[in-house]
């Protein structure tokens, strides 16, 4: 076999365990892979980058929401509550776990708890996702190199 | 006399006083528990310092009127109502000491009044006793006057002279034992002068030149006895006592004092008085008394001029004032306690004592006036007491009394402040705890449901994984670490769930459903649950439910299966030998059994080990109690079937130390049965829950090294209150499972022990086999040979088989000689697996066939099948995994799934297709009626709850109340309406996806007309659970 493409091979399996040591990533991710198959290729990057663009556009929206003088709880409430559902969906976990803070100072209408939240969920979020576009690259190195990604990656706990 | 009645007046005040202040401290103190001490300053405000009676009932209304309970003003109040206690304590206080001192000064002064009236009317006494003896005293002077005028001026010649004057008088003076003697005068003009005192042959004299006169006043002593000079008239002295017979001559007019003493004598009428004085030879004091003499009687109401002209003489007397009070007085008693003194006070600037001295120390004075018949003269008599008065003890006692009780009970009071004070302090202490012991409770249960329900979404990614694992290519080592590492996470989430119930049961959200199952057909499962383990061990596992008990009951299917588990589970892990007995009754039925049952069911046992004695397990059931079956526990089935469930074990049993706590949470019998034995200790806790929930009791009975029974109660409903139709059903049943081809068939069951042929006789007489039982081989021969009905089957125990191998060699020989049409066949009853390599060894055609035991319906059924040819075999999906189930279950199957959350749908949707189902997503509630507005083709709908606009809940309420006219329409035009071939589209199964599990429940699902839920992300085994419920639902609506 390829030596280079053994590396590369390993390179990814390295690199998505760490995601899941850092705690970015939790099981379902794996469910979400193992949804993936032949009839259904690009599953996953297709329902992740759906999770990128739905969620750059519900930060955007709390954003503005947030900079307005009065802030409308529920509609701000509504919005985490969808990034927390797509975020758990995709297993993106430290997002999901920032948006379960937000919403309690969603509930206690703290303002500067709600952004210093959405900053920290703008920052989860940015850094999932430049992993997971990393993953992603390595990849399609690893089919391009015309090896077979690993399927299962159990989380080493 | 006085003391006493002051001392019960006192006595009573305070009594009095007494009560008022209980009064009132038990009256403000209940006002203010009642309402919790909620007061605040606002109402006192102003008031602040007066402290009246007004006040205190205002400060009651406002108690009254304040009721807001905020805890922030609590402390307020508090500092508030000390100082107002103190305030009023210091109120009473200074209110009390003012009311001592109020008492000492009226009860002093009350016993200085009396002090004065004793004094004043002993004083009047004495007063009028001597204005009387003087009186007396006059009156015979007076009468001497009487004497004069009648014997001297009446007669002609007179009838007295100086010497019968002097005889007489000295002869009466006992008459007179105040006057010390007596003088009279006669009236003589200037004219009769000469002529007079030739008569007596003596001139008249002036008064004021004699010496040692005792005329008073003349304080002149001139010599000789100088005549008198000339006068209009004169008042020479003819008669005197013989003491003062040198008076004789003198002209009374001369004298100052006694010419005024005369003439008022003779104007009045009247006695007349001089001034006190010194008499020379007493040296006491005295009076000159004066009466006129006349020479006719007058009219009561003679003018004076009338008197002066009838005026004869004049007659004196000399008084002993002091010798007269000194009598008196010691005529009276008590003349030492007072002194008394008598003033002439005619002159009132100067007032003359007549007699006593100023000896006395007291202050108090009584004057009582001395009237002695001369309105001229005016004399007092002044009494005082000769002591100082005494200081009033008894109103100094009366008052300190009265002080000291009022403090006493303001010490009461302030105690009694004090101690609600600190009662109440500990009461909001008690109750801030018990918030924060609730708190904790409240935080522990949640903590435990997050954290469970968090390790279990992880679980169940490697549940997941491993069972995809398991379906790759794997070899033998491989499987065998996957299996094991799906047996433990599966034991880890049983555990999780466990945790899960205990916390649910802890915050009272568990609920008991109420839906029909078999009973029996739940005992099965669990029997077959167990048995791989049972075998394993050689422990004898065997079910027994009581005829008796109906097929089909309405309850907790679930709950109640997990009881079971739970005990039969607990009872599996502590038993290395014996039998596991799982026996179902009714209540009445045990309840009736005669106490020769209860010795045999004692006597002998499953597995010939000894066992406790079960009927102690249940002694202390209420429903076993007298009162008991009297009065019937409150249950919401109309016809509750009391069901008693008792599993009995042969194992290592509860130290009786630990028996007490067995249904603690988290507690084991010691902390190394957990390392050797597994489990958290929280099965018997939930299993005791669950109980009470069913209406229920759990009780045990458990003897070390000998074993321990569990007994239980529940209540159901009657799945088919009237037998026949209950009786039809259970056939129907038997042909659907395929055991309808036994019926009629007869079968002999050969054990000597009773207990555990009943248990065969139970399982074989379910699949409609008519049974006997023999107790030995011998019995069973006679019977087959002689018998006329035909025998199918014989039933042996290993036991009786291994025992004997002669014996039975000949049976089974005996079996085979027979004609093989009916020749029964033999089958034997093993509970270890090492019995079935010898029933290999020996078995052919005929038999014997080895039955492994635990025996349950369906598995004797499928072995009587195989051997006796009938019947065909029936598919068995219960190996199958959830995974494989769900393909099978979903494949082909139109799914309609909404969610507002892209991600989500995705997922889903791809969740979904990998199991074959044919996905349409729609992320919106009003789009999902839409699509399901027509007749579609849908089998199921996933529901996101949270969505918005429309959410979940309302969505389907909405689709329910479409299928609802659909389906009205439809009925009603049948024609119009092209034939269906599905009627269940008219109630589209929906399942709600829900991400928190832990507050979604069943109960809130099915009110919004759902028909369940799942969690999200998916858990397979779940999503099978919960399709296959709605599939089968719609499955049995087609047929």
């Amino acid at each position: 076999m390829d030596v280079g493409l053994v590396q590369m091979q390993r390179r990814l399996a390295d690199y998505a365990n760490a995601l899941f040591k850092e705690g970015i990533l939790d099981s379902q991710y794996l469910q979400l892979q193992e949804l993936q198959d032949e009839s259904n290729p690009d599953f996953v990057v297709e329902v992740v980058s759906l999770f990128f663009t739905d969620s750059e556009k519900l930060l955007n929206d709390l954003s503005r929401d947030l900079a307005q003088p009065n802030v409308d709880f529920k509609r701000v409430d509504a919005h985490v509550h969808q990034l927390k559902g797509s975020s758990s969906s995709i297993g993106a976990e430290r997002v999901k776990n920032a948006c379960i803070v937000f919403r309690n100072f969603c509930q206690e209408k703290n303002i500067p708890g709600c952004l210093r939240c959405l900053q920290q969920i703008k920052q989860e979020f940015l850094l999932v996702k430049s992993k997971l576009e990393t993953l992603f690259k390595l990849e399609q190195q690893v089919v391009a190199a015309g090896g077979s990604i690993p399927t299962v990656q159990q989380p080493s706990l | 006399m006085s003391l006493l009645h002051v001392l019960g007046f006192g006595l009573k005040v305070g009594h009095l006083l007494w009560v008022l202040c209980c009064w009132v401290v038990s009256s403000i103190s209940k006002n203010w528990l009642v309402f919790g001490g909620e007061m605040t300053k606002a109402g006192f405000v102003g008031d602040g310092g007066k402290m009246s009676l007004n006040w205190l009932e205002k400060v009651l209304e406002n108690v009254y009127k304040i009721r807001h309970g905020h805890s922030n003003q609590q402390a307020g109040s508090k500092r508030f109502r000390t100082t107002w206690w103190r305030k009023l304590l210091f109120t009473w206080v200074i209110g009390w000491v003012i009311f001592s001192l109020w008492i000492l000064w009226y009860m002093s002064s009350q016993a200085a009044e009396k002090r004065r009236e004793t004094l004043g009317s002993m004083c009047d006494e004495r007063a009028r006793m001597l204005q009387d003896q003087f009186n007396v005293s006059m009156n015979h002077v007076q009468a001497m006057s009487i004497l004069i005028s009648t014997f001297h001026h009446d007669k002609e010649p007179s009838a007295i002279d100086q010497r019968t004057f002097a005889r007489y008088t000295e002869r009466t003076a006992f008459e007179r034992p105040l006057t010390s003697f007596v003088a009279y005068a006669v009236r003589v003009l200037h004219s009769d002068r000469e002529e007079f005192e030739k008569a007596q042959g003596w001139k008249i004299k002036r008064m004021d030149t004699l010496e040692k006169t005792p005329v008073p006043k003349d304080d002149s002593e001139l010599e000789g006895l100088e005549p008198s000079p000339v006068q209009e008239e004169y008042a020479p002295v003819i008669f005197a006592q013989d003491t003062i017979s040198h008076v004789v001559s003198l002209d009374m007019l001369s004298g100052k004092e006694d010419r005024k003493n005369v003439l008022r004598a003779r104007a009045s009428g009247k006695g007349v008085l001089t001034a006190p004085f010194r008499l020379i030879k007493t040296n006491s004091l005295g009076v000159i008394l004066t009466f006129a003499v006349y020479n006719k009687d007058l009219p009561p109401n003679a003018t004076p001029e009338e008197r002066i002209e009838a005026t004869d003489g004049y007659l004196g007397g000399v008084f002993h004032i002091e010798s007269l009070v000194e009598k008196l007085l010691q005529q009276l008693a008590s003349k030492q306690t007072i002194v008394v003194n008598v003033y002439d006070t005619t002159n009132c600037s100067h007032p003359i004592s007549m007699y006593g001295s100023d000896v006395s120390e007291d202050s108090l004075e009584h004057v009582s006036t001395l009237n002695f018949g001369d309105p001229f003269r005016k004399h007092e008599m002044r009494c005082r007491f000769k002591q100082k008065a005494p200081l009033p003890w008894l109103a100094i006692t009366t008052s300190f009394g009265i002080l000291v009780i009022a403090l006493l009970v303001g010490h009461i009071f302030q105690a009694t402040v004090n101690r609600i004070a600190k009662v109440e302090d500990d009461c909001h202490k008690m109750t801030e705890l018990k918030k924060r012991a609730e708190a904790a409770d409240e935080a522990k249960s949640q903590f435990l449901a997050t954290v469970s329900h968090e390790i279990r979404t992880p679980m169940n990614g490697v549940l997941g994984m491993l069972q995809m694992l398991m379906d790759t290519d794997l070899d033998e080592t491989q499987q065998d670490y996957v299996r094991t590492a799906q047996e433990s996470g599966k034991a880890l989430v049983s555990l999780i769930n466990e945790v899960l119930d205990q916390a649910k049961i802890e915050s009272g959200k568990i609920e008991i459903e109420a839906v029909q199952f078999d009973v029996r057909a739940i005992l099965d499962d669990v029997l077959s649950l167990f048995s791989g383990k049972s075998q394993e061990n050689g422990v004898e596992l065997a079910v027994f439910i009581s005829e008796h008990v109906p097929e089909i009951l309405i309850g907790d299917p679930g709950r109640f299966r997990q009881i079971i588990t739970n005990l039969m589970g607990n009872s599996i892990k502590f038993t290395e030998k014996g039998h596991i007995l799982v026996t179902v009754r009714l209540v009445d039925e045990v309840m009736n059994s005669t106490d020769a049952e209860k010795e045999s069911a004692t006597g002998s046992t499953l597995s010939g080990f000894p066992v406790p004695d079960r009927w102690l397990s249940w002694a202390k059931f209420r429903i076993f109690s007298h009162e008991g079956p009297a009065s019937p526990v409150p249950t919401s089935f109309s016809n509750p079937i009391n069901l008693i469930i008792s599993v009995e074990d042969t194992g290592i049993g509860i130290p009786p130390e630990a028996q007490s706590r067995v249904f603690t949470p988290f507690m084991q019998v010691r902390p190394s049965i957990s390392r050797t034995h597994g489990g958290t200790g929280i099965g018997l806790s939930i299993s005791k829950c669950l109980v009470g929930l069913m209406n229920g009791e759990i009780g045990f009975v458990s003897i070390p090294q000998l074993g321990s029974t569990f007994t239980f109660t529940a209540v159901f409903g009657d799945g088919c209150p009237i037998s026949k139709e209950c009786k039809s059903q259970q056939v129907k049943g038997r042909g659907d499972s395929g055991t309808s081809e036994f019926h009629g068939m007869k079968a002999l069951v050969v054990d000597s022990r009773s207990v555990r042929a009943d248990v065969s006789k139970y399982h074989i007489q379910r699949l409609g086999i008519h049974v006997e039982v023999f107790a030995d081989l011998n019995q069973c021969l006679h019977a087959i040979q002689s018998g006329n009905a035909r025998t199918d089957i014989v039933l042996l125990e290993w036991e009786i088989w291994d025992k004997n191998s002669g014996l039975s060699a000949i049976f089974l020989n005996k079996l085979r000689d027979m004609k093989p049409r009916v020749s029964p066949r033999l089958f034997l009853l093993s509970n270890s697996i090492s019995s079935s390599r010898i029933s290999a060894a020996t078995s052919d055609a005929t038999g014997p066939f080895v039955i492994m035991k635990p025996l349950r319906a369906s598995m004797l059924a499928a072995s009587l099948q195989r051997v006796m040819g009938v019947g065909n075999r029936i598919s068995c999906s219960n190996g199958e995994s959830p995974s494989l189930s769900l393909r099978s279950l979903l494949r082909g199957r139109k799914i309609l799934i909404v969610d507002d959350n892209k991600v989500n749908l995705r997922v889903a949707e791809g969740a979904l297709k990998k199991y074959g189902a044919d996905v349409v997503c729609t992320d919106s509630g009003e789009k999902a009626i839409a699509l399901l507005k027509a007749l579609h083709d849908f089998d199921a709908c996933f529901m996101d709850i949270q969505m918005p606009g429309m959410d979940g809940f309302e969505a389907t309420r909405r689709i329910r109340q479409m299928e609802q006219t659909l389906s009205e329409d439809f009925l009603l035009g049948e024609s119009t309406s092209e034939p269906r071939e599905n009627i269940s589209n008219f109630r589209l199964p929906i399942l709600a996806m829900t991400a928190d599990v832990i507050h979604a429940t069943h109960e809130e699902c099915t009110k919004y007309g759902m028909d369940g839920y799942v969690s999200k992300p998916f858990e397979a085994e779940q999503l099978f659970r919960e399709v296959s419920r709605c599939f089968q639902s719609s499955s049995n609506h087609n047929l």
